[in-house]
């Protein structure tokens, strides 16, 4: 466990050595900023949207007192959706989605000799395949997550809308009431560390890749997995230490 | 000229490489033959670094390229082309990126220039118009030649290639070998060949180094591999009938 802690943090040390050129890095970092922000962005939408609703109608159908506001029901979506849903339902999402692509795409690289043709030119490997994926994670993550917040909230609307368990006017009050900015920080730093953890643990998995295709197969599940357990175990972390 | 002293390579507890010393000429085609497991590949991979060895030192004209850190290495390093056994093409880039990739990183040159560079050389390895074409779009010796085509663009000193007869039928594997030594003559590069294909050995071998267990077991040119008593040697490369057959003939 030590010596992988320790091969990740030099990888990540080599990954942020000087550019051998900065216009091709800058190149592709826009292009796997397109990929992960815009590649994403429908599984995002489509997952926040329903997310939204069955946390409106879910805590709507938990609050069935009269000493208790319907207004609340727009509050505790409000909440729930910005401090946990939106970012680290839309990271275990986008561990799948990215982390995979990721790790399988930086371990074919690798079984295929494409890596060590880099290394041959005399380029910085893991600064040309890895550190424009952590810049893209750390940026477009958080993206996604403040999109996902709004869709969220909207899927809540819908659903009071639909469902009249709550009235639109309602909801739309409890969401103005006793918003606490704390909750958008919180959300922030998830998303960013998040969004950290899944490009560079996938593209660890991805550069020790060693052997075939099934190699590369395992890499990428070990990425997801690896991801999605660090994920859950920041959100504890961030939540316990900025709540 | 590339100079390989004492080149001791383990993997644990296994010892692949024991003690190797060798010199490859410059604008000579320097073949690395052997059975499979003999070290070639690991020779050849200490040789460009991309292992350390576990002792002994590797010199590129005299410059002790082991000694080096990944920064100091990058002067050499651009003057080094490789061809891979599987050409290691970026899957993600056109004909035209993948050769003008390294010329986009170290150098200055616009766009004009490169587009010029990389008709060049797939000119030279004949394969005009195919700029846009994605490698999952060509066939296997086209990938090589591709591969070769990037392995110039940087007009390189050193050219290092990597089993290039593999998975080619014999007419392909020969115009490959043709385009090699012809680019080993016209560019004066120290060409290192990874090969275990008989035709290569016989057809453009300037210098042979044949390794058997880790050890380099012969040294000399494909004219006096025939008449070579080596008994590991012999059985390697006069392996087949028709090889014995047509060494009686010799």
């Amino acid at each position: 466990m030590f010596t992988s802690l320790g091969r990740y943090i030099l990888l990540l040390r080599l990954s942020f050595r000087k550019p051998e050129k900065f216009s091709v890095y800058w190149a592709e970092i826009m292009r796997e900023m397109v990929s992960v922000g815009i590649g994403s962005l429908g599984i995002v939408a489509i997952i926040s949207v329903f997310i939204g609703a069955v946390a409106t109608i879910q805590t709507a159908f938990q609050l069935i007192s009269n000493l208790i506001p319907k207004t609340v029901v727009g509050q505790i979506t409000r909440d729930s959706t910005i401090l946990e849903f939106s970012p680290t339902i839309t990271a275990l999402v986008l561990a799948g989605r990215v982390g995979s692509s990721i790790a399988s795409q930086i371990g074919t690289m690798r079984v295929t000799e494409q890596i060590d043709a880099l290394e041959i030119m005399g380029v910085n490997a893991p600064g040309y395949l890895i550190s424009p994926k952590i810049i893209s994670g750390i940026t477009m993550i958080p993206v996604l997550v403040i999109i996902s917040v709004f869709l969220g909230l909207t899927g809540g609307y819908i659903a009071c809308a639909a469902s009249h368990d709550v009235s639109t006017a309602d909801y739309i009050a409890g969401l103005k009431d006793g918003f606490n900015p704390v909750a958008a920080t919180v959300c922030a730093v998830k998303a960013t560390t998040f969004g950290f953890i899944i490009t560079s643990i996938c593209a660890y998995q991805g550069f020790y890749t060693a052997g075939g295709a099934l190699e590369v197969g395992q890499a990428a599940t070990r990425g997801v997995v690896y991801s999605c357990v660090m994920i859950l175990f920041a959100d504890l972390v961030i939540s316990r230490l900025l709540l | 000229m590339i100079e390989v002293k004492d080149i001791v390579k383990t993997f644990g507890d296994n010892h692949v490489l024991n003690g190797i010393s060798a010199t490859f000429k410059a604008g000579k085609n320097n073949l690395i033959i052997g059975s499979s497991g003999s070290g070639k590949t690991t020779l050849l991979k200490c040789i460009v670094g991309l292992h350390d060895p576990t002792t002994g030192d590797v010199f590129y004209d005299a410059e002790n390229f082991t000694d080096m850190d990944f920064e100091q290495r990058v002067p050499i390093r651009k003057q080094i082309g490789m061809l891979f056994q599987n050409s290691a093409l970026f899957d993600s880039m056109t004909v035209e990126k993948n050769i003008i990739f390294p010329l986009n990183l170290f150098t200055n040159m616009s766009a004009a220039e490169k587009r010029d560079r990389a008709n060049f050389c797939l000119q030279r390895v004949n394969l005009v118009g195919t700029n846009n074409l994605y490698p999952s779009e060509l066939s296997g010796g086209m990938k090589k030649r591709v591969g070769i085509a990037r392995a110039i663009s940087m007009q390189p000193k050193y050219l290092f290639v990597d089993e290039p007869n593999s998975g080619l039928d014999p007419k392909t594997a020969i115009l490959i070998d043709e385009l090699i030594n012809e680019i080993t003559e016209d560019f004066k590069t120290t060409t290192v060949i990874v090969t275990h294909d008989m035709n290569s050995v016989m057809g453009i071998g300037d210098h042979i180094i044949f390794l058997h267990n880790g050890e380099k077991w012969w040294e000399g040119t494909n004219h006096e591999i025939a008449h070579t008593d080596n008994a590991e040697l012999n059985s390697f490369v006069f392996a087949s009938p028709f090889m014995k057959a047509a060494r009686e003939k010799l």
